[in-house]
């Protein structure tokens, strides 16, 4: 019982991971970039939780809207102004300019916060769940739940609708893409909107489930799911989902029956196995090289 | 042909301006301490300025010149720091007749050594790897052996490592820059360099004229790796503390700001961006609390600058040295008109 319990956290701890790969993968497929500004997202959005609930008052809901909404007028700002001018520029400059969008994302929030982490609201007011002598925190089964629809509406969105199939052309040739009239620029655009709304939830789930965000709390996360992005072959969406849950499973599992120092050491040793087995990741595409 | 044999090669002079650049460094500094003119702040930046160069130079080996992206290098040097550091702090108790100038050399190499060592390793893993893959497998083994550096004991753990004797001087730094150069530079100059180049450039053919993948990785991640151990011995015989911390990604992507700054493949603008990166926010520190946010817009802004190709033109317009450089092509073209 004591396995299935710490099954069902690492589940839980897995989509809050799977739910920020989405967005590094959805990134990295269309705009061909890693955005290392995505786990800071996750801080911003807490953050606006934070202060809408508390400090404004608003309703919980309520303030999971607004969190939603801001994370993605700030994605979309940060795409307009730091990444769309180097859109054919070498892959590494669009890199270091994410790491200057992270630092600034970090600076600002520690200009206005400080560095003392900030309790998060109650949220959900879920009552631990009893299943025979099983109990499963409320904030898990919250996450879960919330996760799974979440994942369904992408993967229909994706394979279901003109938007997610222009996404799925420019992710896989944007020149021929641009010649059948899709608009780069808009679904790029769109990429990012979804991929800070997926951050936004992530965010309010962290929050709710360690209770305390600072400046820095989303670069941890941030460089997990990142891990887990590539553990399930980067630019690949069923990828994103099953590596960050691996991902948390495997880390909450090392946590409670190996070592909880070494667990992070656990989860990148793990990384370096898959990949010297499946160069891709364990659901990438494998890519011929041609002279 | 005699004309030829007394006119130096473009790249050797490109060299000899880059040691140049450090010599007069050097010199600048040194009259600015003996005439008291050096504040104690800006002494206190020589050495990690010598460390963030070398660390600089010796990544852009990698991700300039081989072509791929490492995140780990913080890792390497973490290993030369704990490693020199322990070494000297053993020779410094047992043995405390034996002089600096015997156990800080001892100590750089064996920490270069085993920094190599390790960058063999990870390169051996990384060897079916490419880009991005490649790049969050060097992160990863950053990370694990930073958490298992905090578990050790005779590492000191998450407390660090205290007692190691305070060897490091701008002067060691500087000559520690020049052999950094000196190798780099005419790696890079040689036949292999040549190599390596190919590999980046197009694998498949460079292999095809048979230039050894494998071999040539190896080499250039272990030189890599030696060098960020060396930069790491230095590191940890500047502080009174060494912690593991220090040594997390962040620092790497550090290391990977200035390479990009300064210039992918240009071993001069990795030494100038090194430089400036260490001083930069020192410069900053008036303005306390903003320092950061100033220096994420400062980063942002001179990549938007730097990697824009509309933006460059615009600013090439106003660039002396391509207007003279323009004006001396075009004569040349009317000329032979």
């Amino acid at each position: 019982m004591n396995f299935l319990s710490n099954l069902i956290s690492g589940l839980s701890l897995g989509s809050i991971y799977a739910l920020i790969a989405l967005g590094y993968t959805m990134v990295y497929g269309i705009a061909k970039m890693l955005n290392f500004a995505h786990g800071d997202v996750i801080m911003v959005g807490a953050f606006t939780v934070i202060v809408a609930v508390n400090s404004v008052g608003l309703p919980a809901v309520a303030g999971i809207l607004v969190s939603v909404l801001i994370c993605v007028v700030m994605g979309v700002l940060i795409e307009r102004i730091a990444y769309k001018p180097l859109r054919s520029s070498p892959s590494l400059s669009v890199l270091i300019t994410a790491i200057g969008v992270s630092y600034f994302l970090q600076s600002l929030a520690l200009l206005i916060f400080g560095s003392t982490q900030k309790s998060f609201p109650k949220v959900f007011n879920l009552e631990p769940m009893h299943f025979g002598e099983l109990t499963v925190k409320g904030e898990s089964v919250e996450t879960l739940a919330v996760t799974f629809i979440i994942m369904v509406a992408l993967t229909l969105f994706i394979n279901k609708t003109k938007m997610g199939k222009a996404m799925r052309a420019v992710s896989e040739d944007r020149e021929a893409a641009e010649l059948m009239g899709i608009s780069v620029n808009r679904t790029i655009t769109v990429t990012f909107a979804i991929g800070s709304a997926l951050a936004s939830v992530a965010g309010l789930f962290f929050g709710a489930t360690y209770g305390f965000i600072g400046p820095y709390s989303g670069s941890m996360p941030g460089i997990k799911a990142f891990v887990a992005a590539v553990f399930g072959g980067i630019g690949s969406i069923p990828g994103a989902m099953l590596g960050g849950i691996l991902l948390g499973v495997i880390e909450n599992l090392a946590k409670a029956y190996i070592s909880t120092e070494l667990s992070d050491a656990i989860v990148f040793g793990v990384l370096v196995l898959v990949l010297c087995l499946k160069p891709t990741g364990l659901l990438g595409k494998k890519i011929n090289e041609k002279v | 042909m005699k004309k030829s044999q007394k006119k130096l090669r473009k790249s050797t002079v490109s060299n000899l301006i880059n040691y140049a650049i450090v010599l007069a460094f050097y010199l600048v500094i040194t009259v600015m301490i003996q005439t008291g003119n050096a504040t104690r702040h800006m002494k206190s930046m020589l050495v990690p300025i010598c460390v963030a160069v070398i660390l600089a130079v010796s990544l852009n080996l990698v991700i300039g010149f081989l072509g791929e992206l490492s995140l780990g290098h913080a890792a390497f040097m973490s290993i030369g720091a704990y490693t020199g550091g322990l070494l000297s702090k053993f020779i410094a108790n047992q043995f405390p007749q034996i002089p600096v100038a015997v156990r800080f050399p001892v100590s750089l190499l064996a920490g270069g050594i085993l920094g190599a060592l390790f960058g063999a390793l990870v390169c051996l893993v990384v060897l079916r790897l490419k880009g991005d893959y490649l790049a969050i497998v060097t992160l990863a083994f950053g990370e694990i052996l930073r958490s298992i550096v905090i578990n050790l004991e005779f590492t000191g753990g998450a407390a660090g490592l205290k007692g190691v004797p305070q060897d490091a001087s701008f002067t060691y730094g500087i000559i520690l820059v020049f052999i950094t150069l000196f190798v780099i530079q005419n790696l890079v100059k040689s036949k292999h360099g040549r190599a390596i180049q190919a590999l980046r450039d197009n694998t498949i053919a460079a292999q095809s004229v048979g230039v050894n993948a494998t071999r040539y990785k190896l080499i250039v991640f272990s030189l890599s790796a030696f060098f960020a151990g060396v930069a790491g011995v230095l590191y940890s015989h500047n502080y009174s503390i060494l912690t593991a911390g220090t040594f997390d990604y962040n620092y790497s992507i550090e290391i990977l700001v200035m390479v990009v700054l300064g210039g992918i493949g240009s071993i001069r603008g990795s030494v100038i961006a090194g430089a400036l990166i260490v001083m930069l926010p020192e410069m900053l520190r008036s303005l306390q609390d903003y320092r950061m946010l100033i220096y994420a817009i400062v980063l942002i802004v001179m990549m938007l600058v730097t990697s824009n190709e509309t933006l460059k033109m615009q600013l090439a317009k106003y660039n002396p040295v391509l207007i003279v450089k323009n004006n001396m092509a075009a004569k040349k073209q009317k000329e032979e008109n």
